[in-house]
């Protein structure tokens, strides 16, 4: 991408037109739309603070934020107070824990319910909310273009099936169906077994893998209308005369001229998916402990929003920073990549 | 075990944990209310005769956050439902219906007197009061109860509290002839029973709702939402599960027995589903409901401004005789070894389960399955820091550690199942944490509330965890309704959802002594109560669970309510409540 926009900035700055090769001016294009960047930069930022949590949990928190510390105490205002604080009154009913401190080295947001430190947490769930996002959604674009290729290429039976296939799956509700896989999957003895693939119950790539396989065709449909399309195309049909083979056709000839919708359609699903999987972690059946992730950490939140909102809140300001971001880039990439799309729009 | 919510059709006595409640031992109640220093007393300001009449009208308001399913009371199992139910409907005895420690007695309500077992302890002879009749008008009969008794077993529910009656075994849900277990008479308004078996525990088992007598004309089937006609002070109204149930006062009934069915004082109850629980604290604060029901858990963060000065009156506290403890997979390595239990109950930090569980002022920890205030129970604390073995001060880790060496499964990997509510994360977390330090690998496995437990029990899933949430709640003061129940041999059902021994503990000689104790509990319950304790200190040192604490209950109610009660049995006594 970086070389695609040196190109691109170096060809405008020498007046040239670049007409010849159409990612170089989607890239000049995407540079240009100010907004997409700042989204960009924006993600970024989200990703590189997120990958930073063991850095912060070990080096300058000092917690873990992984394990009960509900008989642990922190530093505020020079003085060592409980985490866990026990009601006043004279009943001394419940025992709320402690709220921000907005000192980063101790306990900055609070700790939650089991006096963990909810700072190192966010940034720790980012990096499970991202790579399950991210994850899941590459995947899913991935299946997803290859079974569209495939149907879209040979038609007929083929095509049939695998869109009836595409169909029931579409036709399940995906929370419903993400929460029958996830029960399903969370009760085995063994998580998943598939041959050599064994996925225990705690990892993350369960739900990446589940919301992968929901999303399929979300983006499965609109691939396999853009190959049906390219496949009946003259140079499709000039490829054939020559004699080259299904396999060149579909990946040398046919790929390239529809691997633009994936890209339009990645961060959008990137969207949807860390949205999903917010959703299912927070009806506790995502992510797993010990692992957190913006959703467990929500839900971690949600009997605490009178007294400590903040355990709620800033996760949630994380998913809607990542979520605004990845759909405002996803429109930019749109836009840079589909120009009449926006000419219709603006037209 | 009462439920707090409603229970599926297909659901068994064994499957409902949720709330069970009975009566405390009554010496034991003394101690506990002494020492709570709560509200379980009668209510100070108790109407005389003359205010009382003062005291009755307008409609008192509970709010609960979702309904208690079926209302046949042949069915239905909550706590929910059943504090209505005492209000419209009547057994042949009762629970005394006052707070404190003179509401654990039994009393005569239908019958005129509590009688004394004859025939070896399997036959009761029941003389029945005169005058009293049903809400529709109906005459009271002693044949109304053999009906009432045969739909136990054609109603899906329940039907292991009544298995004794002689003909029961016979019983099938299409077809129930109890006539030679139901004697009744209805010319001299006497009802027999008898049964193939003395149970020393009979006359509680008849003061529970489902021995609550319907018309003979009932439905053997389902009666689904309408709830037959009573004998109580109310009738219901209306019941719909999604909005409200709505009791008025039943123009047929006379007050026969202060004790066991005394006149209620609202002339309405409204109890209305459907609100978060924590916006029900709020109407209640704002005075715009009465009660939040005393099921509902208060959301911990609601907790703190209820310790606020203005909430004083209104706040009320008393402890259960319940317990929530992990039990510990007998079957499979590592607890499948003695020493591996007694491990993870030394390193276990009960400080901070307590902690979870709302801290000290609402949950006590604890080392043994009887809870205190319990017929039966001695303190009894082996698995504690510090030589007194009475009560927990603190975990040892460095006696765990050794016992893990010994039995040596350390490294081993263990899962913690448990429910993905917010507590049960929480007591699973730190389930994991008391493990991981002794030296196992533990994680956790959590699963929605509805899905776990039944998990749990079948015995077809045993391979898949090692360590298991559970909580339970006394339906009456037996102690074998923890110790047989949960920790009998013969309560492991194989393959079944509704296996209560969810450890699949089996000790042949403990269950010689458990069977010697409920025979001895019908001529001799002193020495009943000695063996039951025994009992109890022995099955704690085979530790088949990490027993985590006793918890308490809290009752929120309206500035205008007075007269509150709790009564060990049925909790909050809702038409013993005025409004101001």
């Amino acid at each position: 991408m970086a070389a695609v926009l040196e190109e691109a900035e170096a060809a405008a700055g020498r007046g040239q037109v670049v007409a010849g090769n159409p990612w170089v001016l989607a890239a000049r294009q995407l540079w240009r739309n100010r907004i997409a960047m700042a989204s960009l930069v924006l993600f970024l930022l989200i990703v590189a603070v997120s990958f930073a949590a063991p850095l912060y949990a070990s080096h300058v928190a000092h917690v873990d934020p992984f394990a009960n510390n509900l008989n642990g105490t922190t530093i505020v205002n020079g003085k060592q107070v409980p985490l866990m604080q026990v009601g006043g009154g004279t009943l001394h009913l419940g025992e709320t824990p402690i709220g921000p401190t907005w000192d980063v080295r101790h306990y900055f947001l609070g700790a939650d319910s089991q006096g963990r430190d909810v700072a190192s947490r966010v940034l720790y769930g980012g990096r499970s909310s991202l790579e399950i996002g991210i994850g899941s959604a590459a995947i899913c674009c991935f299946i997803a273009t290859v079974v569209a290729l495939i149907a879209g290429f040979f038609g007929g039976v083929v095509d049939a099936l695998l869109s009836r296939l595409m169909d029931v799956i579409w036709a399940f509700p995906v929370y419903l169906l993400a929460i029958s896989i996830s029960t399903e999957l969370l009760t085995a003895s063994n998580g998943l077994k598939i041959g050599p693939l064994h996925i225990v119950a705690t990892s993350l790539w369960l739900p990446t893998l589940i919301i992968a396989f929901i999303y399929v065709p979300y983006v499965y449909r609109p691939v396999r209308g853009h190959v049906l399309t390219v496949a009946r195309k003259e140079f499709a049909e000039a490829a054939i005369a020559q004699g080259a083979s299904n396999l060149r056709l579909m990946f040398s000839d046919i790929l390239p001229n529809v691997v633009s919708v994936v890209i339009v359609l990645l961060p959008l699903m990137i969207a949807t998916t860390i949205f999903t999987e917010a959703a299912l972690s927070f009806l506790s059946i995502g992510v797993q402990p010990p692992n957190a992730s913006w959703g467990t950490i929500i839900n971690d939140g949600q009997g605490l929003l009178y007294t400590r909102p903040w355990v709620a809140i800033a996760p949630g300001i994380m998913i809607v920073l990542t979520v605004l971001a990845m759909n405002v880039l996803g429109d930019g990439v749109r836009d840079a990549l589909d120009p009449r799309a926006k000419l219709r729009v603006e037209g | 075990m009462k439920q707090i919510r409603a229970i599926s059709a297909t659901e068994t006595y064994s499957t409902a944990r949720h709330f069970r409640w009975g009566i405390a031992a009554l010496t034991a109640l003394v101690v506990a209310m002494a020492g709570c220093g709560t509200s379980s007393s009668p209510p100070s300001g108790t109407p005389s005769s003359k205010s009382a009449a003062a005291h009755k009208g307008g409609t008192l308001t509970i709010l609960a956050n979702s309904s208690f399913g079926v209302a046949d009371p042949a069915q239905n199992y909550t706590l929910e439902e059943w504090q209505l139910l005492i209000d419209t409907h009547d057994g042949l005895v009762q629970f005394n219906r006052v707070g404190g420690v003179a509401g654990t007695k039994i009393v005569p309500d239908l019958a005129t007197a509590v009688p004394k077992p004859t025939d070896g302890g399997k036959t009761y002879l029941f003389q029945l009061r005169s005058g009293i009749t049903f809400s529709n008008g109906q005459p009271l009969k002693a044949s109304d109860f053999v009906r009432t008794f045969e739909r136990q077993f054609t109603v899906p529910g329940p039907t292991s509290f009544y298995s004794g009656i002689v003909g029961a075994s016979k019983c099938k849900p299409k077809k129930c002839d109890l006539t030679q277990g139901v004697v009744a008479d209805d010319s001299a308004n006497t009802l027999t029973i008898h049964l193939t078996a003395p149970d020393p525990e009979f006359l509680d088992k008849i003061a529970l709702p489902f021995a609550y007598v319907v018309p003979g004309n009932t439905s053997f089937k389902l009666t689904g939402n309408n709830v037959p006609p009573g004998t109580g002070p109310y009738m219901w109204q209306s019941y719909d599960p999604n909005k409200a149930a709505v009791l008025v006062r039943n123009p047929h009934f006379h007050q026969w027995s202060a004790a066991a069915q005394p006149a209620g004082y609202p002339n309405s109850i409204v109890e209305k589903y459907g609100l978060p629980i924590s916006e029900e604290v709020t109407q209640v604060e704002n005075g715009q409901a009465d009660e939040v029901f005393d099921g509902d858990v208060i959301p911990a963060d609601r907790l703190s401004e209820l310790n606020g000065a203005q909430f004083k009156s209104q706040v009320h506290v008393n402890p259960l005789t319940a317990d929530w403890y992990f039990a510990l997979n007998t079957k499979l390595p590592p607890f499948n070894n003695v020493k591996a239990r007694q491990a993870i109950n030394f390193a276990a930090d009960r400080a901070a389960y307590v902690k979870i569980g709302g801290g000290p002022s609402l949950a006590a920890p604890t080392c043994q399955i009887l809870p205190p205030n319990f017929p039966g129970y001695a303190a009894y604390c082996p698995y504690t820091a510090g030589s007194d073995h009475t009560k927990w001060t603190g975990p040892d880790l460095a006696k765990a550690r050794q016992l893990v060496q010994q039995s040596g499964t350390a490294g081993m990997k263990v899962v913690v199942n448990s429910t993905s509510d917010e507590t049960g994360k929480a007591l699973a977390a730190q389930m994991v944490s008391d493990l991981n330090k002794i030296g196992y690998k533990a994680s956790s496995q959590l699963l929605t509330g509805s899905i776990q437990y039944p998990f749990v029990q079948n015995s077809t899933n045993l391979h898949k965890w090692n360590v298991a949430w559970s909580a339970w709640y006394q339906d009456y003061p037996a102690p074998s309704d923890f110790l047989n129940v949960l920790l009998g041999c013969g309560n492991i059902h194989p393959g079944s959802d509704a296996s209560p021994n969810i450890a699949e503990f089996c000790d042949q000689s403990i269950q010689a002594q458990m069977t010697q104790a409920s025979q001895l509990g019908q001529t001799n319950p002193t020495a009943a109560g000695k063996l039951w304790a025994t009992v109890d200190h022995e099955v704690t040192n085979q530790a088949p669970w990490v027993d985590l604490y006793n918890p308490k209950q809290i009752d929120f109610l309206s500035k205008r309510v007075q007269g509150y009660q709790w009564n060990p049995q049925w909790y909050i006594l809702i038409d013993q409540m005025w409004l101001k």
